[in-house]
């Protein structure tokens, strides 16, 4: 699965500088003024989350519903609700998601789907499939097969630290697993997506490789669970979540048309927000710009320095000025991140206030953030430090999960 | 059969648990005890087998000064009032497996007793030595609360010890003090595993009984045993737990009273209850992350050695 990848491509043309913002798998871009998200769930004809819809995942699953629900950093869904029904009826339903391993280097951004989808297993007490789309990656970018499959099991060790439970989460990869019913259910749904439905939803042209055009069902079938006869046999009508970004969203509306047609149940889908870069929203967040992000891999200084030196503040120029007019919470990256990682809602709301009434400094918002994220950071770092190569090959073993819904 | 008398003696001196013992005619009152060992000086105690609406069965050991009120108790367990009712008879014949007026912490040792409540008096960690009954009523031991301790512990309890005569109010500001003593899994039923004497009758099956019968006893054995996992189990789910949630609950259930104990000693004046809180909302994610560590590392293992198994009894054939 592509990531919100906004260093795509430096060398786009002015043109797309223009208000028109694009969101699809493979580009990311802002008009003016950031992301319109209004905008964008009316054009992909999502539905948004609201705060009943928070409260009653709050009473199913009978904890504190997850801080980026509480947020609203997943705020929008695909038929989230009519899932809802039937788990509270007593049918249960698996999750699906997954990461396109481009690069070792993994930040914050990428995290945030896994924290969030580690949070759904334990809550609703459901079986997880986790996709490492290697075939992708060597499609698209410069990548030797091994390089991909080597990606693929290092981002695996990362994607397991996050706390994944290994009697109820599946990791494959495409090179590894591909075949069988998968097989089978991708030519299935090949058969359904004529060429120009596929150049409408993706944006192909006629002088892609074909591998571009034939890499969209091997994203759609693992929502079904006949993908996994080792998982779900006999329970071809067991629904799917998908936790995933909203540049997501083609892939499983292109899911969600062919599914009644072959037979299959629709998946539902929980979509978040993008993750902003620590310069600003309207900047990209690229791999070759260490400075645009946390990486789970920065020491504790690096964090400071990053912090410090490069978030965008809202606040003013001087600290005359800045007591006197208050920050712009619409800009400042601090409280953004804030408003992802800190928990504590009441601290939260106390640290907006007095920072957008001046009487909190930007460097003691900044000072904040700084704890929570190294606090984070180091967890996930002691975590991936226990990653063996024996526990990523028995989450990627395929193998029953007796214990699934348990 | 329950344990007997001889069988939790000398799992006592197993244990090391320090006691004296003394003999005398079968007593069914507290006053009739108090003749025969009233005058050595320790602290006679009185048992109450109390049930609540749920059939949950609670065990009360006092000393026989203390004041029980079972109306009071019925309210800090959160039973509402008049939740609580002396037990029928036959859970004591049942589910202690002691006979009549006999009731007696020891009777816990019993895997039919595995989900009764015990509430012990705080009055008698004061006391030198304590005299209860083990398991009959013909006789009465006297060891000290610390050792009655050990032996709870060794069975798998936690003791708890309440202030008995303690009359706290109870609504909506302050939450039953008593609930977490409130049990949690199903009581179990009489039908208890009869492994002890199973194991003793099958030698002697298979020495003068013909083939049928034998597999008809090994059957039953069989039959029995499997019950007796199901009923001895204290949760719903026979499975083994692995949920790191329950785990780092667990741990916390462990902490918690230790800590409380010590930072009393300390005189701390803020709400005990806040603090404890507020250190498991920020202990609770690294816990959580090492507890999952741990479980997905050990899986690991146990799969790699199956895998392993498999793949040389594969070759073997």
């Amino acid at each position: 699965m592509a990531a919100a990848e906004q260093g795509v491509d430096a060398a786009r043309k002015e043109e797309e500088e223009e208000e028109e913002q694009v969101v699809n798998p493979w580009e990311v871009s802002a008009g003016k003024g950031g992301i319109d998200y209004d905008k964008l769930v009316d054009q992909f004809g999502c539905q948004r989350i609201d705060d009943a819809l928070v409260g009653r995942i709050a009473r199913l699953t009978g904890r504190p519903p997850h801080c980026f629900l509480r947020r609203g950093l997943f705020f929008a869904h695909r038929d989230l609700n009519e899932l809802l029904d039937l788990y509270e009826k007593g049918e249960k339903f698996y999750l699906y998601t997954g990461r396109g391993p481009s690069s070792e280097a993994l930040h914050l951004g990428h995290l945030i789907p896994f924290m969030f989808t580690k949070y759904l297993q334990e809550a609703f007490k459901v079986p997880l499939v986790i996709q490492l789309t290697d075939d992708e990656k060597f499609l698209w970018k410069n990548l030797t097969i091994q390089e991909s499959k080597r990606l693929a099991r290092e981002n695996a060790k990362d994607i397991i630290a996050c706390g994944f439970d290994i009697e109820r989460t599946f990791i494959f990869s495409d090179f590894s697993f591909v075949g069988g019913a998968f097989y089978e259910n991708m030519m299935q749904v090949a058969r359904c997506v004529t060429m120009n439905k596929a150049i409408g939803i993706f944006g192909f042209n006629l002088e892609d490789h074909i591998g571009k055009v034939s890499f969209p069902p091997v994203q759609a079938v693992p929502s079904f669970p006949s993908s996994f006869p080792h998982l779900f046999a006999g329970k071809d009508q067991l629904r799917c979540l998908i936790p995933c970004a909203v540049d997501q969203d083609p892939y499983f509306r292109m899911t969600r048309d062919v599914a009644p047609r072959i037979g299959y149940q629709k998946p539902s889908l929980i979509e978040s927000r993008f993750f902003p870069a620590l310069q600003g929203e309207n900047t990209k967040m690229s791999a070759s710009d260490a400075n645009s992000a946390i990486y789970v891999t920065d020491s504790a200084k690096e964090i400071k320095t990053k912090v410090n030196k490069y978030a965008f503040s809202g606040g003013q120029d001087s600290i005359e000025l800045h007591r006197k007019l208050g920050a712009n919470l619409d800009v400042d990256v601090p409280i953004k991140y804030l408003n992802f990682f800190l928990e504590d809602d009441d601290e939260l709301a106390h640290i907006k206030k007095e920072y957008k009434e001046g009487r909190m400094l930007t460097g003691e918002v900044k000072q904040r953030l700084i704890a929570v994220l190294s606090e984070i950071v180091a967890r996930h770092q002691r975590a991936r430090s226990q990653v063996t190569e024996e526990m990523v090959d028995a989450f990627m073993a395929v193998r029953p999960l007796p214990n699934m819904f348990g | 059969m329950g344990y007997t008398k001889d069988q939790l003696l000398a799992r006592l001196q197993e244990l090391k648990i320090y006691f004296t013992c003394y003999d005398h005619p079968v007593v069914l009152t507290v006053e009739e005890q108090a003749k025969h060992v009233g005058h050595l000086g320790g602290a006679l105690s009185k048992n109450l087998l109390l049930k609540d609406k749920k059939h949950r069965l609670y065990v009360i050991s006092a000393l026989a000064g203390t004041k029980v009120d079972m109306k009071i108790l019925s309210q800090r367990l959160g039973l509402g009032k008049g939740g609580l009712r002396m037990a029928p008879e036959e859970n004591l014949l049942e589910v202690l497996q002691v006979p009549l007026r006999c009731v007696t912490p020891f009777a816990l040792i019993n895997e039919s007793a595995s989900a009764v409540s015990l509430l012990l008096d705080q009055g008698f960690k004061s006391k030198q030595i304590c005299y209860f009954h083990p398991l009959t009523n013909d006789v009465t031991i006297a060891l000290s609360s610390s050792n009655l301790d050990k032996f709870l512990i060794s069975i798998g309890k936690q003791p708890a010890y309440v202030d008995l005569e303690a009359a706290p109010a109870v609504g909506k500001d302050n939450p039953p003090d008593l609930a977490h003593l409130v049990p949690s899994g199903v009581p179990n039923s009489s039908e208890q595993p009869v492994e002890n004497a199973s194991h003793t009758n099958v030698p002697h099956h298979q020495n003068n009984v013909p083939k049928e019968t034998e597999v008809k006893a090994i059957m039953t054995i069989s039959k029995v045993q499997s019950k007796g996992a199901e009923t001895s189990s204290k949760v719903d789910k026979p499975t083994t737990n692995t949920s790191v949630d329950k785990f780092v609950n667990d741990v916390f259930d462990i902490i918690s009273p230790l800590l409380s104990e010590e930072l009393k000693k300390l005189d701390i004046k803020e709400e005990l209850s806040s603090i404890l809180d507020g250190l498991r909302g920020r202990a609770d994610p690294d816990l959580k992350s090492i507890a999952m560590t741990l479980k997905n590392a050990s899986y690991t293992n146990g799969f790699h050695a199956g895998f392993k198994t498999m793949l040389h009894r594969g070759l073997n054939g």
